[in-house]
């Protein structure tokens, strides 16, 4: 057989049928359900007479409505409140499990699945989310859906899909000091831009990528979506095994063992072929923020804000004047030391415990500036506990920052945490579209150790001065 | 799901690149649990001033652009979310065509999904497409989805290229979940297959 590559093997594994024209109807392995984008399909389902196919393979979670604060008032925004009894309902009537909200396990689908053993190696994963690509990080195929597509995986436990092309981005060297996987995946997406993977499934391979645990490649798949990549992987190892060890609702004993020897098969083949490939050192890597309305708007933390007259195609010139007027930023001024308003760790993106330790180790023995807020969200119940087991949340209250309840929270502006206009946030999310986290809010993406200097200092620092 | 054959119709151009599906519907609107109510808030913050009134100076707010049911934007059309809200809104306003030199891929499955045409088609023809949609309610563009043509308001012809898959399902108003119902046979063999070839796969059940 010819060599191929991770994608490949696992595409090829999960074809039901290939369809005339090339359409693969392709099998799926997990269903991850929130409630934002499920109740059309469930009433699709009950319109048309349907069933679930498989609740057994699919698992439910509230996050992107939940507020992040005291769980034990009642949700005051009705539509909110209504969005996620409309999930308990459903859930119920097609017996979907569920994490529900004051249960320790909810969280962000994106934590929830790889934290529970819900997501493995090797399968096919789907939820209605486009970070839904955070899962490939254990070397799953793992992609975002519409709505249509939920309810035709609740029916039909596939979904229809072309074979994507393959593309490798390779990180090969050693991180500098203050450089973590955000910094590395802000300095891709700068690199190939926010179109640079459409159509394509990205494997993250070389050593820098080795290197990282398992949080810091669920960072980097996360944001292959914002790279414009259908999915992000990369290859189970060592420590992917590792981590998946033990986790609730993994294979355990022989059955484990029969697991591993077959996610070991699936590393892509020495000279498989890829449609692209590029490759960066890490060595040139150093903490990286965005400065304007698009993820791919990158530059270094030592940097200035780029000049619009430097442009010679006048739709790039005048979007970057659009961009500039927006975030309130001038040609040619220095990123750091611009204040900020705000400060929100957590997110899909940023959220987990290594993340929640890495800010922590910036915020110990400082104090939050004065007159700017700081959230800390974990992205789910397990990791405020656990976070809470290591003393973090003495750490960063101490310092002043706020240590809240598990949700999407600041992420995307549609639960009660939102920027106001015109405030400026310092943000370990994943997109920094106009509007994201509010109207008129501000966003600079920056990872967990750059977003606790913001705070620490009341403005974009570059995290080395501080270590 | 309406099926789609011909439009002609007003075409509104965007030209911006990297429209987000943020921009086309903002998450605070997600929070309704049907389909369609969408149309008002499609591009909310470009079509309103903050005061809740509308923006004359943009485009979908002016005539005869009001009512213009093909959107022609410059690349990668939909990026961010995969939210299906953005072809709903988009929907519920009126559109039935977006042509782009390219799109984002989950945006691009979720118009088919809703009897949205999307075109690929290249910058320099978006260009001229924008320019013919400038000239308002006297240039309209026509789609000829069965002969994959884009008609300009001088009779030239521009070919677009669809997946013969997806040019039947617009073309009769299939539902997929029908289609692919239709292969049970096939989707039975390979979860028996499955439960042989990987049964250490954990299924999920709460207590």
């Amino acid at each position: 057989m010819a060599a191929r590559t991770l994608f490949d093997k696992i595409w090829d594994d999960h074809v039901v049928e290939t369809l005339p024209d090339g359409t693969s109807i392709l099998y799926i392995d997990r269903h991850l359900v929130h409630e934002v984008t499920s109740p059309q399909a469930f009433e699709g389902l009950r319109l048309a007479g349907r069933k679930l196919r498989h609740p057994e393979r699919t698992v439910a979670v509230v996050d992107h409505n939940v507020p992040t604060s005291d769980r034990s008032q009642p949700i005051e925004e009705a539509e909110s409140r209504n969005q996620i009894e409309t999930l308990e309902r459903n859930v119920k009537e097609f017996g979907v499990p569920y994490f529900p909200l004051l249960s320790s396990n909810q969280g962000i689908v994106h934590v929830v699945g790889p934290e529970q053993g819900i997501s493995l190696p090797g399968m096919t994963i789907v939820c209605g989310d486009s970070h839904t690509s955070t899962h490939g990080a254990l070397g799953s195929l793992a992609f975002g859906i519409g709505t249509s597509e939920v309810e035709h995986v609740m029916a039909t436990q596939t979904i229809l899909q072309r074979p994507a092309k393959n593309m490798r981005v390779n990180v090969e060297g050693t991180p500098g000091a203050g450089v973590s996987a955000k910094d590395i995946m802000l300095a891709i997406i700068g690199h190939i831009g926010t179109a640079g993977g459409t159509g394509h499934v990205i494997e993250f391979a070389g050593s820098a990528i080795r290197g990282l645990d398992m949080a810091g490649r669920m960072t980097i798949c996360n944001m292959a979506i914002e790279a414009g990549a259908r999915a992000g992987l990369v290859a189970p190892d060592e420590t992917t095994f590792e981590y998946v060890r033990n986790r609730p609702f993994a294979p355990k004993g022989e059955a484990f063992d029969q697991a591993v020897a077959y996610w070991k098969t699936l590393a892509s083949d020495e000279g498989a072929h890829f449609d692209r490939e590029v490759t960066l050192r890490a060595e040139d890597i150093g903490p990286t923020l965005t400065w304007g309305t698009s993820p791919e708007t990158v530059l270094a933390i030592t940097d200035t804000v780029p000049d619009p007259a430097q442009e010679t195609d006048e739709a790039v010139k005048a979007q970057m004047q659009r961009m500039l007027d927006y975030m309130g930023l001038k040609a040619g001024q220095k990123i750091a030391g611009t204040p900020v308003d705000v400060v929100f760790i957590g997110s899909c993106t940023n959220s987990r415990i290594e993340d929640l330790r890495m800010a922590a180790q910036i915020a110990a023995g400082r104090k939050v500036a004065p007159g700017v807020r700081a959230m800390i969200v974990p992205g789910s119940g397990n990791v405020k506990r656990q976070a809470e087991e290591e003393g973090l949340d003495r750490i960063f209250l101490d310092a002043g920052f706020e240590w809240r309840e598990a949700g999407c929270s600041m992420c995307l502006g549609m639960n009660p945490d939102r920027l106001t206009p015109g405030q400026r946030c310092a943000s370990t999310s994943n997109r920094n579209f106009e509007g994201r986290q509010g109207p008129g809010g501000r966003t600079h993406l920056l990872s967990p150790a750059m977003a606790a200097a913001a705070a620490v200092t009341g403005c974009l620092t570059d995290v080395r001065e501080l270590a | 799901m309406e099926k789609f054959v011909t439009l002609s119709a007003v075409a509104a151009a965007l030209p911006e690149a990297n429209i987000d599906t943020d921009k086309i519907i903002p998450a605070r609107f997600l929070k309704t649990t049907q389909r369609t109510g969408l149309g008002k808030h499609a591009f909310d913050a470009m079509r309103y001033l903050p005061d809740g009134t509308e923006n004359p100076d943009f485009v979908l707010n002016q005539q005869p652009w009001r009512k213009a049911e093909i959107l022609v934007t410059y690349d990668n059309l939909g990026c961010g979310s995969s939210r299906e809200h953005a072809p709903w809104a988009l929907l519920d306003f009126g559109i039935r065509c977006v042509i782009a030199p390219s799109f984002a891929d989950i945006f691009f499955n979720n118009c088919f999904k809703n009897g949205i045409l999307p075109i690929r088609l290249p910058r320099e023809v978006c260009d001229e497409l924008m320019g013919d949609a400038q000239m308002g309610s006297n240039a309209r563009l026509t789609v000829d989805l069965p002969r994959q043509v884009v008609i300009r308001p001088d009779g030239e012809e521009v070919p677009f290229e669809i997946d013969a898959f997806r040019k039947h399902l617009l073309l009769e108003g299939l539902d997929d979940i029908g289609q692919t119902l239709n292969h049970e046979a096939s989707i039975a063999t390979f979860e028996k297959r499955l439960d042989q070839d990987k049964s250490w796969l954990p299924t999920i059940h709460f207590d």
